[in-house]
């Protein structure tokens, strides 16, 4: 997957068994990659103690917020790992 | 535990957590100490003041602080020796755009900057409300914005922080940075406040 800024994405909507960061709100919306933050550790792994962790690009998504709620004016920018973004036909 | 709140209910909570870590393995009561007193020695918000300042005062800093924090942190000396432990992206008010940060899954926020968390930053309702009323929330720490301006709300779900750089207050122009460093408060750096 190659995401760069103004990439349209949508989160992952499934709800894992073990411990995530996709925050339940996002699951299944779609947002725009504002940046990219860096490679970090997949806390999915570190929770559940696989050594070594993926290490993953995370991406600042931002989020309207009537795509999220249904109404609103606001943005909301998450921080997401790769494994929790699909690439979004645009 | 290393503290000042050994009389709440929560530090009976905390120290039964730590007893089981202990227990585990995981730590020792030394090591839980020790990871306690780095995180908070030094941290205040005198800290993301100072680097608020410092934008207000000099422009190619205030550049540079918008496209990397933890280098602008490390020029004022903050952060030293071993970094901040953490990607700090600094984003600035404008007429047009309003910033606030939330941390929806738990309560992360840059703690050398800003120093101890509010219990609000941490409470379920900012938390929730936050992400979906920004507006109606901001409201409640009496700040009415202007309908024009936009709020962006960062969710520091995962390894950056996020600094709030509040615009530059009216009639300041002739201030020292120190002066304008006192003027920053800890609810500007988040975002529930102007200055």
């Amino acid at each position: 997957m190659s995401l760069r800024p103004g990439s349209r994405v949508r989160a992952r909507a499934g709800d894992p068994d073990h411990h995530t960061r996709v925050p339940r709100y996002v699951r299944g919306h779609v947002g725009e990659v504002v940046e990219l933050e860096g490679e970090w550790p997949l806390p999915d792994d570190r929770a559940r103690r696989i050594d070594p962790p993926r290490v993953e690009a995370v991406y600042a998504v931002r989020f309207p917020a009537a795509e999220l709620w249904g109404e609103g004016t606001h943005t909301i920018t998450v921080d997401l790992w790769e494994s929790y973004l699909l690439e979004e036909p645009s | 535990m290393t503290g000042t709140h050994s009389e709440l209910p929560v530090a009976a909570r905390v120290r039964q957590l730590e007893e089981r870590v202990i227990a585990a393995g995981l730590a020792t009561d030394a090591e839980l100490d020790d990871v306690l007193a780095r995180l908070y020695d030094g941290a205040s918000p005198v800290n993301g003041a100072r680097m608020v300042a410092r934008a207000w005062a000099d422009e190619s800093y205030f550049r540079r602080l918008l496209a990397d924090g933890n280098a602008a942190a490390g020029e004022l000396g903050l952060g030293d020796p071993y970094g901040l432990g953490y990607r700090l992206k600094a984003v600035a008010n404008t007429p047009q755009q309003h910033n606030l940060v939330v941390c929806t899954l738990c309560s992360c926020y840059p703690v050398s900057l800003l120093g101890p968390s509010p219990s609000w930053y941490k409470s379920l309702a900012y938390r929730s409300r936050a992400v979906r009323k920004p507006r109606a929330v901001l409201a409640e720490f009496g700040l009415e914005l202007p309908a024009g301006t936009e709020i962006a709300v960062w969710d520091a779900s995962a390894e950056t922080r996020y600094l709030v750089v509040p615009a530059r207050p009216a009639g300041t122009g002739e201030m020292p940075e120190d002066d304008l460093a006192a003027l920053v408060t800890q609810r500007g750096l988040i975002g529930t406040a102007v200055v």
